[in-house]
């Protein structure tokens, strides 16, 4: 068995011509440029000391940066709750997606293509725009608001937005069409006559969908939370817009330490944390997940 | 009271009606087949008795219960999909263990039954293996299996053997019908192939466009088959159309050019007989019925398949391969049949179709 990833379909090694790579020239090139040297850069930049009196970047270079943010409650506190986060997120995009994926791909075929628009419309407009519409239903003279102390369950003090839970909500409304597309992708190979199979051998609705359904959209449901937590553990505009400064996250905090502070070597200290605590967590899920698909789908 | 009874069943969308009050009786461990071209309703019947899809009218009866208002679940049948529809993030031994499963058999039991019903289909050796690394035959064997291991009271096959090539569909059809007979489980098969019906089923019913025309033992169907489309849907089939009158107190059969001495008593007018190609000889003139020109002559292995030119219009006629040297064309041949091989069919135009024979 091949060990390719479920994520890459195995193809045919590919020969590399020197006119092929001539065109792939101008798409490294901009790789190159835009993404492998700023991120060196970053690296670099991270290492530097800095001078909070004059905010200068010294020359020096430490792993003091290192040692502050990783040790520091502060900077702690930042990066469990952005783990926190992304780790809600991805639950609940799994939780509301999955499902919803199954119902509208069950729909007679007009309904199914609008619900499958209306649900993938957050990914159609622009993120300020979606995140600006969300503080306005959960200002406190919101909708949202409103609702909630007419039927008694806050007091009109309450504040929905700036809190945690109001920036997992937003961001579960942009990311959970990434979990629905890749679910749908992996339904679209299900025989549906394995359904009716385990229906006539006496399976209830309910536990095709749990053993018959559910086991082959795992790739599907493994893609799409792995985008879901990457994007939302290093999601700016949402929490920036929806928590403010008192739900302060890994990616904001970077934001703050250059263009507030100055402090640009602890900013990119944080980025670079960021992308290791990113690469590590879907490193290490990815590969658990992936190896139990792989041995039951053969993919 | 015949042991699954189909009184009446009826289908419609809207305005438009597949299925026309079909009725069945099969009796308890038969074969049966439903052939018909596609849209028939074959495939719809057999549904709805599975409970995939509900009548609009009718019954249907399983050992005096209707089944009608139960779910698929609850009817406990055994059927094989086309596409197998097997589980393919399961084991053969999964796949086939989950009907027991479903119905909260002890993990002793099930592994006892799972080997047995491994060793009835030749799998013995797969049972840890994943659909995708059998080959079409085994993937069939272990829906065969899957459906069984349950002991359903009613098999349903829906064409269960199109997705296989000719050689091993051959085959299957020989294991199939075997199992079949081992178990001894009431079967219903769906198919399109008149060869896989006739081969297989006790009894065969004919359907045409919502409605059976004919439910008989195969060899019934295939010697008299009573009507223009049974005629020409199952095997070869001369059909000759023209006209009975009375001749000086003798019948005979008018068509095209030429004329038929009848023995039958039949009323006179208009009608159609069949006449199937192998019960035509190449004789010498004394002795034929008939003469006519040879057209063509195709070699199909087991005979000879040759297409004479009569006063009654166009005969095909197959000649069996004994080693005899190729009839050329253009030559003259005399043909004879036995009285009985000419058989009266109703006409396409008491029961209109859109299908006309070869031998026209």
């Amino acid at each position: 068995m091949s060990h390719s990833s479920v994520l890459t379909p195995r193809r045919r090694a590919f020969e590399f011509s020197s006119r092929a790579l001539l065109l792939l020239l101008p798409a490294c090139l901009l790789f190159i440029a835009l993404l492998a040297i700023p991120m060196l850069m970053t690296g670099e930049l991270s290492l530097h000391g800095f001078n909070s009196a004059t905010s200068d970047v010294l020359a020096t270079r430490s792993w003091h940066n290192y040692d502050r943010v990783l040790f520091d409650p502060y900077y702690q506190t930042i990066f469990l709750r952005t783990l926190g986060l992304a780790l809600a997120v991805t639950v609940g995009t799994v939780v509301l997606g999955v499902p919803e994926a199954y119902i509208i791909f069950r729909m007679r075929p007009r309904w199914r293509a609008f619900f499958l628009i209306m649900t993938l419309a957050p990914l159609l407009i622009s993120a300020v725009v979606r995140t600006l519409g969300w503080s306005i239903l959960l200002s406190q003279n919101g909708i949202v608001s409103t609702t909630l102390v007419w039927l008694g369950l806050i007091d009109g003090n309450a504040q929905m937005l700036f809190s945690f839970w109001a920036v997992v909500v937003v961001l579960i409304h942009a990311l959970v069409p990434l979990v629905i597309l890749s679910v749908w992708t992996s339904l679209q190979g299900i025989d549906p006559q394995s359904c009716n199979a385990a229906l006539s051998l006496g399976a209830g609705p309910m536990t095709v969908w749990r053993r018959i359904v559910l086991p082959q959209v795992l790739p599907g449901v493994l893609s799409g939370s792995l985008m879901t937590f990457a994007l939302s553990a290093s999601a700016f505009a949402t929490p920036a817009l929806i928590g403010g400064r008192r739900v302060k996250v890994a990616a904001t905090a970077a934001y703050d330490e250059f263009l507030n502070t100055l402090n640009w070597p602890v900013g990119a200290t944080i980025a670079v944390l960021l992308l290791l605590l990113n690469l590590l967590v879907i490193g290490v899920y990815g590969k658990l997940v992936e190896r139990r698909i792989q041995r039951r789908l053969g993919r | 009271m015949s042991y699954l009874s189909i009184e009446g069943l009826s289908k419609s969308y809207g305005d438009v009606t597949v299925l026309h009050g079909v009725n069945l009786s099969i009796e308890q461990g038969e074969f049966i087949s439903l052939l018909g071209p596609s849209g028939c309703g074959k495939t719809t019947t057999l549904q709805m008795i599975a409970g995939f899809i509900d009548p609009s009218n009718g019954d249907i009866r399983l050992q005096g219960q209707s089944l009608l208002g139960r779910p698929p679940a609850q009817r406990g049948l055994g059927m094989v999909f086309q596409s197998y529809a097997l589980f393919v993030h399961m084991t053969v031994r999964e796949n086939i263990e989950f009907g027991l499963q479903m119905r909260g058999v002890s993990r002793a039991e099930r592994a006892r039954q799972v080997s047995q019903s491994l060793e009835l289909v030749q799998l013995g050796a797969h049972g840890d293996k994943f659909p995708r690394d059998l080959s079409g035959g085994q993937r069939q064997r272990v829906a065969l299996a899957r459906a069984l291991i349950i002991k359903p009271p009613l098999l349903l096959l829906d064409e269960p053997l199109s997705n296989l090539d000719a050689k091993l569909r051959h085959d299957m059809q020989t294991e199939l019908r075997s199992i079949q007979r081992q178990v001894g489980t009431t079967t219903i098969m769906v198919t399109h192939d008149q060869d896989e019906a006739l081969a297989m089923s006790d009894r065969v019913a004919l359907l045409d466009r919502g409605r059976i025309v004919r439910f008989d033992k195969p060899n019934h169907l295939y010697d008299d088959p009573g009507s223009h489309f049974a005629a020409d849907f199952i095997g070869r089939a001369n059909l000759l159309d023209g006209e009975i009158v009375l001749r000086g107190g003798q019948r005979q059969f008018v068509c095209g050019s030429g004329s038929l001495a009848l023995d039958a008593e039949l009323p006179c007018g208009r009608a159609t007989f069949s006449l199937r190609p192998e019960r035509i000889d190449l004789v010498e003139d004394p002795a034929a019925v008939l003469n006519g020109k040879v057209v063509g002559c195709m070699f199909k292995g087991n005979c000879w398949l040759v297409t004479v030119m009569t006063e009654l219009g166009v005969l095909q006629v197959m000649r069996a391969n004994r080693g005899q040297v190729a009839v050329l064309p253009g030559a003259q041949v005399g043909l004879s049949w036995e009285p009985s091989a000419l058989r009266h069919v109703a006409s396409a135009s008491e029961l209109p179709t859109t299908h006309f024979g070869g031998g026209r």
